[in-house]
Formats: structure tokens, C-alpha cells, sequence
């Protein structure tokens, strides 16, 4: 197959990175459809490729892929709002999860979501105001013997303490938070 | 299309291999031990080897899970035909030390040293996380030299379909995914089931805070269960299917989507499996943080690219499931268990575990337990074995309140009941439920209350909103549990939480709705009087 017949209908011939919305990202949520051959049901794989690509989901790109995927928006949204992972907001600088499962619930995750919300003033599943860190619970992220667990841009941190955990968020912040 | 793989071939190949090196440092590269610093510390060990130009001595193999995750990052020492030690929490600079003093002074470090004769590991029988620790999961080879495949090789060339259902149904095998219903009795409808298109489903969407029995084998033993999946499929006769695995398990999606090409490659999944008749294409499909999508009605909807809510059942998956056709869903531990059962034979099976629940059972231990971890032990272990002797017990000198089983849809077993075995009708009969495998122990200082908050506010949660028991009953019975716990409880509010307990579970749609109760009704059948002291104290009308 030639390049210009793999190309999303009505772009005809265009360069890798030159994408039609003037966003470039869209040139990798476009591989995904292809790969998936535009089928209907690889709406949350699409979803997820495009949050990844993004840091969240905006109405133009529900609406994006909406059209790729020849669904109604309405659909998409819902699929959309329906599942815990994707998320409307732009991500904070910073990304602070703490793991609320049992095991972890039992050794104290709860003091650790109320002292670092109360500390950096935002509360549980939301972006601080100044945009510099976003608070997350997760179900359970299967590091029990860990417990209690806190992922902090991405590092997985064992036998966490309220302590601990708000002075690493701190540290990261800067003298400003 | 190239030459299928030769399993007796690669297996010599690597008897060669493994006896290549005098010595074989083994590292657990679970996830646990990675978040302790697996990741450097093998590192660590492998430029010491190049560093020390001990590459024709020894060769260093990263492993799945060896099961005490507490004590990671784990390494195991083993020398050619001969003595084998483990140690635990090893950082760079440990491993190092037992490195050279393994190979340069023909010692062992016995301050990091873990003594496997401890019951932790001695009280184990391990089935399906046999090669947990001891193969690369990363490399087919290393999964066939440890027998993989050779079941599938034995269907597929010596049996009829229907021998290796009738081999499951003499096993005894039932549902690790909570339920316990009998597997060949699944399998034996999407056998019987008309028509040419026909769906398996992997359900690895482990959803039970608590649980990460699924994940370990995902990730761990991925060839495991692409093997269970085609037995499964060759068994009744379908041709496609999924494996659904949480968004949140992304090493599990990766070593999957690795392992199916790679089984592909060697003709094990495709087209003509192993030059035989039989074709089996396999997807990965990933959920996005939805418990309800574990019942199986929503699985099939959120597989389809739609929200995931549950429907009515009968008709059942087996006669409508995917796309309207004969679909069926697995737990990937059952799946786990296939392969083994086909080597060995279903009476062998059979002769684990009880009666009535055969086999072994996998659990995560974790909570106020010394050890904490993911252990094997064959079904009808007393529940005071799991918790004292392979557990060690409640540490720093706290009394042991509760064992916690089936996460949110499970109970809360009492200290009195630890005689127990734990099979599915035993931990029924308590008013919990096996579950997944998640399996939580409660100090003295935890308040039952507070737990049976804690998992209404999960259901309250995830409960999808389709049926109104469940929308409406969990936000009530989680506002009555607020109330009770804060201390401004009645009798009258204990009186209509046990009332929303039993309309909830009768008149929910599905699995998680019907189940949601569980852990108040447990709770207030063992720990009532922590509830009772919670009441405000009632001013008498007149």
C-alpha cells in the first residue's frame, strides 16, 4: 500500500508531522487508527493512545476521534466519562498518587491523602490552582507488601508516612509551595 | 510460513545453556522488587560479572516473582549441580559482596541470607506459579525448557477435543476469579454451543483492591496462559480471543503483547498451530479503571469499545457474548492452571486440595502479617497455617483481629474461625467469599467499622448506576456508615443498614451490587460491639 492511500481520507500526500490541525500529536493517535484499521470497538485503546499523547482529553479530541472512528460524540463521551482513567483536566507540573487499597488503607493511606491535600491546599483527585501538582488516589496498584504506597512523578515509594510523603511533595515544589 | 518451534530441541539447547556457567545468579524482576531496587541492583551485578571478567563463570537471569515480596529485592545463588541460597533485601553494593563470595571464595554471606526451609517456603505447593523465580519470563525458550508448551503439544497431536475437556472435568478445577463454578462445565457449553465463530475471554481485569495474583502471572508466566488459552480454545472449538487486562497493570500489557508475537512467530498462536489444523488468534484488550468491567457482562461490553455495565443474565456469555456469539470468560488463574492439568493428568490435580475444591490456590498476603507476599498453598489450608506459620504471624506483638477475603464483595473472618480451611464453601458459609485471592490481615488496632466504610465507599464508587438497589443502596449505606462512624449513630440506623444490606444483595443486576453488603454484614455478624459502642447515646422520648 503507498503512503498516500495509508493517509487519513481528505489529506492526501501530506509529510509525516505536517498533521491538518496544525498538531502534530495527531499524527500519532492517527497511526493507532490505521493500525486498528478504524474498528469501532478500539475506542479505549484510541482513548488511551490519546491521553498518553495529550496529558488529557479535550472536546476536540473526543471529537477527533469521534469522527475517525464514525461514532456518535455522544458515545464517545460517555465511554469516555464513564472510565476512572481518562481525565478532562490538563495534568499538574507534578503528579502525586497514593494508593488506597486495602492493604495500604489499613496502614494509614488516608492521613497520607488528608496531610498532603491540606498541606498543598488541593484536594484528593484534583490540580492545585498554580497548576503545580495534581493529587490522585488509585484503587490499588498491586504493590501490597509495599504498603503503604505513594507514586510520585512516576517513582514508585514504599512504607510511606504522612511525613515523608508531604516533604517529598515539598521538596519537589520548591520553597514557593 | 516458517517451521513451527521444536520444543525438545530448545529445551536441550538450553540444559546446554544452564550448564554453560558454574554459577547462575537468579533475580527477581517482579514488580515489588523493582519498586526495592531490583532494577539496580541487577545491574549492579551484571557489570561486577564484566567488571571481574567472570563472564565464562557466571550468568546472571532475571526472574518473575519468588513470592516473599517483603524482603526483596531477592537474588538466588545456584551452582552447577550442586547448593542453591537466597538472600534478601540485596541493593547494589550486597549483591556485589554475595557475587564475590560466591565465586571467589566459595561462601555464602550469611547475613543477608534467607533460610527457604522457613515455613514461608516450605509450606508452599506451588502449581501455577512454578516457574515464579525461576524462568526468564521475557524469553519462550526458558518457558519451554521448564515444560512449557509441551501440553498444548500433547492436545493438539495426541488428543481429542473432547479428551482434554473430559481431563478438566476429572480435575475437579473451578473459577479462581471468585465464584468457584466449575470450569469444565463452562467450557463443556461454548463446546456444545452452535455456530462457527466462538470467543474465549481471559478476564485479567483484577479489579479487588488487594489482589495481584493475576498481574504476577500476566507478568510473570505470560506463555502460561497463552498456552491455557489454546487449550481452552482447542477444547471447544473457538478460534478467537481476548485477554483483558487493567490499564493499570501496563508491564503485564507489555509483556503480553511480546509474548503473543513471539508465540506467533514459532507458530505456538496463528495459523496451523504446530502444523496441526488448529488456528487461534489472540488479542490483548486494555480496560481503563472500572471494577464492574470484572463481571463478565460488562467485561464483554467494555472488550466491545462501549461502557461497561452489566447486563441480565440468562443469556448467558456462553450462548450470546461478544459481538452476539458464543463467548467465554476465564479468570487468568484458572487459565494459569490448564496446562499443568493436561501434563499431569486431572486425577493428579484431583489429589490436591479437598474434595470438593481441588487444586492449589494462589493468595496475596499483605496487610498486618510479617511477611507479606504472594504465596501458593493447596485449597482447604487451614486459614491459622496461612496467617502463623506461612505468614509469621501479626507483628510488633499486636493480636491478630480479622483475615479479610474477597476485597470489596468478600468478608471479614474473625479470629475464632481461624481453624478454617479455605476452600470456596467453607469461607461461604462465613459469609465471605474466596474472591481473587487477596487476603488482608487485620491487627487488633484496626476498627471494623471503619473497614466496612471503607469498601462501601468502593462499591458507592464503582457501582456503574444502571440497577437503583445498587446506585441508590450504596450511597445510603455508605451515608449511614459515615453517620455510625463519626459517632452519631442510633440503634435505628444499625437497624436500616442490616435492611439495605438484604434489598441490596437480592435485588441488585449484577455481581458487585448483589455482593457490595458482604463486608457490613460480615462485620456486623463478628464485631457488632464495636458497632454498638460507636452510638450516640439515645435521649429517651417520653
Amino acid at each position: 500500500m503507498s503512503d498516500t492511500m495509508r493517509s487519513v481520507a481528505g489529506a492526501s500526500n501530506r509529510q509525516q508531522g505536517d498533521h491538518p490541525s496544525g498538531d502534530n500529536r495527531f499524527d500519532l493517535v492517527d497511526k493507532h487508527l490505521k493500525r486498528g484499521r478504524y474498528a469501532q470497538d478500539q475506542l479505549i485503546e484510541t482513548l488511551h493512545v490519546a491521553q498518553d499523547v495529550f496529558g488529557f482529553l479535550s472536546e476536540d479530541i473526543l471529537v477527533y476521534v469521534a469522527r475517525a472512528l464514525k461514532l456518535p460524540p455522544s458515545m464517545v463521551y460517555g465511554v469516555a466519562t464513564f472510565y476512572e482513567l481518562f481525565t478532562f483536566d490538563p495534568p499538574g507540573d507534578h503528579s502525586c498518587t497514593v494508593c488506597t487499597g486495602t492493604a495500604c488503607f489499613v496502614k494509614g493511606a488516608d492521613e497520607i491523602v488528608a496531610s498532603v491535600s491540606n498541606t498543598y491546599n488541593v484536594p484528593a483527585g484534583k490540580t492545585a490552582e498554580d497548576n503545580s501538582l495534581t493529587l490522585k488516589t488509585a484503587r490499588c496498584l498491586g504493590s501490597c507488601s509495599l504498603a503503604p504506597v505513594v507514586v510520585f512523578d512516576g517513582d514508585v515509594l514504599s512504607h510511606q508516612t504522612s511525613e515523608s510523603t508531604v516533604s517529598l511533595v515539598g521538596a519537589a515544589l520548591g520553597g514557593d509551595a | 510460513m516458517a517451521a513451527p518451534i521444536d520444543l525438545h530441541e530448545v529445551t536441550e539447547r538450553e540444559r546446554e545453556e544452564r550448564f554453560r556457567t558454574r554459577w547462575r545468579v537468579k533475580a527477581c524482576a517482579s514488580t515489588a522488587c523493582q519498586s526495592a531496587g531490583a532494577g539496580q541492583t541487577i545491574k549492579a551485578i551484571e557489570d561486577a560479572v564484566e567488571a571481574e571478567d567472570m563472564m565464562l563463570e557466571v550468568q546472571v537471569i532475571p526472574t518473575g516473582c519468588m513470592g516473599l515480596c517483603s524482603a526483596g529485592p531477592l537474588v538466588r545463588v545456584l551452582r552447577r549441580g550442586g547448593d542453591k541460597a537466597m538472600y534478601q533485601k540485596v541493593t547494589p553494593e550486597t549483591g556485589i559482596k554475595i557475587l564475590k563470595s560466591h565465586v571467589l571464595d566459595e561462601e555464602t554471606l550469611p547475613e543477608h541470607e534467607i533460610d527457604t526451609e522457613i515455613p514461608f517456603f516450605s509450606s508452599q505447593e506451588r502449581v501455577v506459579l512454578a516457574n515464579g523465580g525461576v524462568i526468564n519470563p521475557d524469553r519462550i525458550e526458558s518457558y519451554v525448557a521448564h515444560g512449557g508448551y509441551l501440553a498444548l503439544e500433547k492436545a493438539l497431536k495426541t488428543m481429542k477435543p473432547k479428551h482434554v475437556l473430559e481431563e478438566i472435568r476429572t480435575s475437579g478445577l473451578r473459577g479462581r476469579g471468585g465464584a468457584g463454578y466449575p470450569t469444565a462445565s463452562k467450557w463443556s457449553l461454548l463446546a456444545a454451543a452452535p455456530g462457527e465463530t466462538k470467543y474465549i475471554v481471559a478476564n485479567g481485569d483484577e479489579g479487588d483492591p488487594g489482589a495481584y495474583m493475576d498481574r504476577t502471572i500476566m507478568e510473570d508466566d505470560p506463555h502460561r496462559l497463552l498456552e491455557g488459552i489454546a487449550l481452552a480454545a482447542y477444547a471447544t472449538g473457538a478460534n478467537q480471543a481476548y485477554i483483558y487486562v487493567r490499564a493499570e497493570y501496563p508491564r503485564a500489557i507489555e509483556r503480553l503483547d511480546r509474548a503473543i508475537r513471539v508465540a506467533r512467530r514459532n507458530r505456538l498462536l496463528g495459523r496451523k498451530i504446530l502444523d496441526t489444523k488448529f488456528d487461534l488468534s489472540v488479542e490483548v484488550r486494555i480496560g481503563a479503571g472500572a471494577f464492574v468491567c470484572g463481571e463478565e457482562t460488562a467485561l464483554l461490553a467494555s472488550i466491545e469499545g462501549r461502557r461497561g455495565i452489566p447486563r441480565l443474565r440468562p443469556p448467558y456469555p456462553t450462548e450470546k457474548g461478544l459481538w452476539g456469539e458464543p463467548t467465554m470468560i476465564n479468570n487468568v488463574e484458572t487459565l494459569a492452571n490448564i496446562a499443568p492439568i493436561i501434563n499431569n493428568g486431572g486425577e493428579w490435580f484431583a489429589s490436591l486440595g479437598t474434595p470438593k475444591s481441588t487444586g492449589t490456590k494462589v493468595f496475596a498476603l499483605a496487610g498486618d502479617i510479617t511477611h507479606t507476599g504472594l504465596i501458593e498453598v493447596p485449597m482447604g489450608t487451614k486459614l491459622r497455617d496461612i496467617v502463623e506459620d506461612i505468614g509469621g504471624g501479626v507483628p510488633d506483638g499486636k493480636g491478630f483481629k480479622a483475615a479479610q477475603t474477597g476485597g470489596p464483595s468478600g468478608g471479614c473472618i474473625p479470629a475464632k474461625f481461624l481453624d478454617t480451611p479455605v476452600d470456596y464453601d467453607s469461607l461461604r458459609e462465613l459469609g465471605s467469599i474466596m474472591g481473587s485471592g487477596g487476603l488482608i490481615i487485620m491487627n487488633e488496632e484496626v476498627r471494623m467499622p471503619d473497614v466496612a466504610k471503607y469498601f462501601m465507599e468502593f462499591s458507592m464508587d464503582e457501582s456503574c448506576g444502571k440497577c437503583t438497589p445498587c446506585r441508590a443502596g450504596t450511597v445510603q449505606m455508605h451515608n449511614l456508615l459515615q453517620r455510625i462512624t463519626d459517632g452519631d449513630g442510633t440503634k435505628q440506623d444499625i437497624r436500616d443498614l442490616e435492611h439495605l444490606c438484604s434489598v441490596v444483595r437480592d435485588a441488585s443486576l449484577c455481581g458487585l451490587g448483589q455482593a457490595a453488603p458482604n463486608p457490613v454484614m460480615s462485620t456486623l455478624q463478628y464485631f457488632r460491639s464495636e458497632y454498638s459502642a460507636l452510638l450516640r447515646e439515645e435521649v429517651a422520648h417520653g
